[in-house]
């Protein structure tokens, strides 16, 4: 990205960050929790407009189908089931110190990743000419010399997703 | 009053619908030859020749663009209103909307200044931003859809690579507004309403998008564009009827119309999730209804009956965009005969319907589409057919067919023995009830 | 890839207006309606009766578990996409590759079927 010259990517770069970093500040700040639900769809959204930036179309519109349109939703199920859903004023989490230590500690690592190249120094020259659309993902998913492995275990931890979940809403029946 | 309508009456709505379209369409095809992909560039280099901002000049057709393909549903939805009503009218033996104009056909005008001059009540205890957001996002989740309709060969908003499930992804906005509007009003009745039918929403999601994965399996491609030129030999309507009736159900449950309309189960939750809303609020709610319903239309026909497909089409894009309308309209038309002629289903009844029958089916019927199309591609390379027109469609159209038949037999026999179970089931139960209760 | 990005500027302004367009009918109502607020028109309607107690109250975790199963269904939808897109260029090996991925996931609804997990009660 070129800096000093405004383009339109810059433009929309700094929106989505607004929206994504605005969004994330607004679910931590929010003692309502289906309003911080709401600041949560608005930062996946963000991510999903940085997605699009990037040219990953297919992962941008998976991020709205899956993200905003599965998880949004699973989260205001989940907050429905909560007492005091709208004032939430006591902290139960006693353990907070080590979310921020840990959460400091990613931070710091990031920064470091982003300035020193730790993971290889990647120019933009040296990447493939050719972008691979979403039809090469397919081609990539059910090869054999692919990545058919991880996509059968894929499935395979979705059954394992709907078992778990069957499993502990429904203890109470037994 | 004589009700009963005469066949010249039904000649008159017919000729004035034909002269209606055309005119619409008209204006909508200058609309879009104004703002049109092939002007769209000679206008930045224009802009910019004549000395404006490069960014600004290349920003301004995407506006342009942008405002011709969502101003067109949302006109198209003032005149449904009017469509609406007289169709449910004559279907049930009554005239609908005739004083307003002719054939009542001002009345949807009448309708949008009586609203306009509604009073806004909000009610105490809601929360106001979620509140007054929800109907706009409502309607944006349809609007959206429209970016990626191929209207005539040459005309669309947007080829997206990904046009499929991007109109899934945005369609699932449309859940969003339905929670948060049940949610910010502050009412027992609308927060239930708002959970029925968002449950109903996200299940009928599941039948819709695995039907939707037969015509990317056939055209080969995700882009609307794509699956519309790939039903130049044949439409998939013909090689995938299954496929077609699938999401065709699922998209009358995805609008909450009848026999899926929990969604406004006057009798039971007073309307819903909607029901605290007032004045050009709730109208927005309804408007995203009337217009999903018709965007409904033309995703079945470009995805099933071949979209802008027939004669002359690319030699006449307006002719195109005219076959594109007339196809809708065919589907249109098909889901509000059924609206209007089927009873409500119950809450249990549509999640049984949804995830013991549409989904097994949907899943079995991708399945062997997927097989027969592979038989039917190694049968192609063996014969030397390369597909380009109707008579070299043909084979793949007949194994894919066979196909459909076998998933056919199997759910007839699947569904004809759990209906026997069900009745001996109940048939017991009589039994022993009679039996305690002497 | 300018010509990619060009798409996308025509979504993300797209997404921009969309929900202004509603807004607008919305914005020129509240300009000209009446407005005469009072307690009882205000008041939550719900058939005539006073409301009792709080709305936001707790749900049923019956909505939650069809929430799950929707998702893991969704994601399911999210990897046959790319598989059924790419699927007229594959051997026969896609589509048993595919097959499998199918099966393991109706396996799954089988045994939600069974545990009574799709009753609504």
């Amino acid at each position: 990205m070129v800096f000093g010259s405004f383009t339109p990517e810059a433009f929309a770069f700094g929106f989505f960050t607004i929206l994504t970093l605005g969004g994330a500040y607004g679910v931590a700040m929010n003692t309502n929790l289906v309003r911080g639900a709401v600041w949560l769809i608005v930062s996946l959204f963000g991510v999903a407009g940085f997605l699009a930036l990037l040219s990953a179309g297919f992962l941008a519109a998976v991020q709205v189908l899956v993200y905003i349109g599965a998880i949004g939703i699973l989260f205001t199920f989940a907050v429905m089931l909560t007492r005091s859903m709208t004032n939430v004023n006591q902290r139960f989490n006693q353990q907070w110190w080590i979310s921020l230590l840990v959460s400091a500690l990613l931070f710091i690592l990031l920064i470091v990743g982003v300035i020193i190249p730790v993971w290889g120094n990647q120019s933009p020259a040296d990447m493939s000419p050719t972008i691979a659309n979403t039809t090469d993902l397919g081609v990539a998913l059910v090869t054999g010399g692919g990545f058919v492995l991880p996509f059968e275990v894929a499935s395979l931890l979705l059954t394992a997703a709907i078992i778990g979940a069957i499993l502990i809403a429904r203890e109470d029946e037994e | 009053m004589e009700s009963r309508s005469t066949p010249n009456q039904f000649l008159r709505l017919g000729i004035t619908l034909v002269i209606l379209a055309v005119i619409g369409g008209g204006l909508i095809a200058l609309l879009n030859g104004i703002t049109g992909q092939a002007c769209l560039n000679n206008l930045s280099s224009c802009l910019t020749n004549n000395g404006w901002n490069p960014g600004i000049a290349g920003f301004v057709p995407i506006l342009l663009g942008v405002l011709g393909v969502a101003t067109f549903p949302l006109l198209v939805t003032i005149l449904l209103i009017w469509v609406e009503r007289k169709f449910a009218a004559r279907i049930q033996d009554r005239i609908g909307p005739n004083r307003v104009g002719p054939f009542g056909l001002i009345q949807p005008l009448a309708d949008v200044l009586k609203l306009l001059t509604k009073e806004d009540i909000t009610p105490t205890g809601a929360d106001k931003p979620i509140y007054n957001l929800a109907p706009p996002f409502m309607v944006a989740s349809v609007l959206l859809i429209w970016a990626v309709v191929p209207f005539t060969p040459y005309h669309y908003g947007v080829d997206l690579e990904i046009g499929a499930i991007y109109f899934v992804a945005v369609a699932s906005i449309a859940t969003l507004a339905v929670i948060m509007g049940g949610w910010a009003s502050n009412n027992k009745y609308a927060l239930l309403g708002a959970f029925r039918t968002v449950a109903l929403l996200v299940s009928y999601e599941i039948p819709l998008a695995m039907a939707l994965l037969v015509p990317v399996l056939l055209a080969g491609s995700m882009s609307m564009v794509g699956i519309v030129e790939a039903q130049g030999a044949m439409w998939f309507m013909f090689m995938a009827p299954i496929a077609t009736l699938l999401f065709f159900i699922s998209s009358q449950a995805e609008v909450g119309r009848a026999p899926f309309d929990l969604i406004e189960a006057e009798s039971e939750l007073i309307a819903g999730f909607n029901i605290e809303y007032s004045g050009m609020k709730f109208a927005m709610f309804f408007a995203g209804e009337f217009m999903h319903v018709f965007t409904n239309g033309v995703l079945m026909a470009i995805l099933f009956t071949g979209g802008w497909w027939g004669p002359f089409a690319y030699e006449a894009p307006l002719l195109g965009f005219f076959y594109l309308m007339i196809k809708s309209s065919f589907w249109y038309f098909i889901s509000l005969w059924v609206r209007n002629s089927l009873p409500r289903f119950r809450v249990d009844q549509v999640m049984n319907l949804n995830w013991k029958i549409l989904v097994p089916i949907s899943i079995l019927n991708l399945i062997m589409m997927a097989l027969m199309l592979r038989i039917a591609l190694g049968f192609e390379q063996s014969a030397g057919i390369v597909v380009t027109d109707f008579f070299s469609a043909l084979p793949r159209t007949g194994f894919l067919l066979i196909g459909n038949v076998v998933v056919l037999v199997v759910v007839w026999l699947w569904l004809g023995r759990q209906g026997r179970q069900q009745r001996q089931l109940e048939e017991m139960n009589r039994f022993s009830v009679t039996a305690t209760g002497d | 890839m300018t010509n990619v990005l060009n798409e996308w500027a025509f979504i993300g302004v797209f997404f921009l207006l969309a929900p202004l367009l509603p807004s607008l009918p919305i914005a020129i109502a509240a300009l000209i309606s009446p407005r005469k607020p009072n307690a009882i028109k205000q008041a939550t309607y719900e058939c005539g009766l006073e409301t009792v107690g709080d709305t936001w109250v707790q749900f049923k975790v019956q909505y939650y578990v069809f929430g799950l199963i929707f998702l893991v269904f969704d994601v399911e939808m999210v990897f046959l996409f790319p598989w059924a897109l790419a699927y007229q260029q594959l051997d026969f090996f896609a589509f048993a590759a595919g097959l499998l991925f199918i099966f393991l996931l109706t396996d799954a609804l089988f045994y939600a079927w069974g545990k009574n997990a799709l009753e609504w009660s």
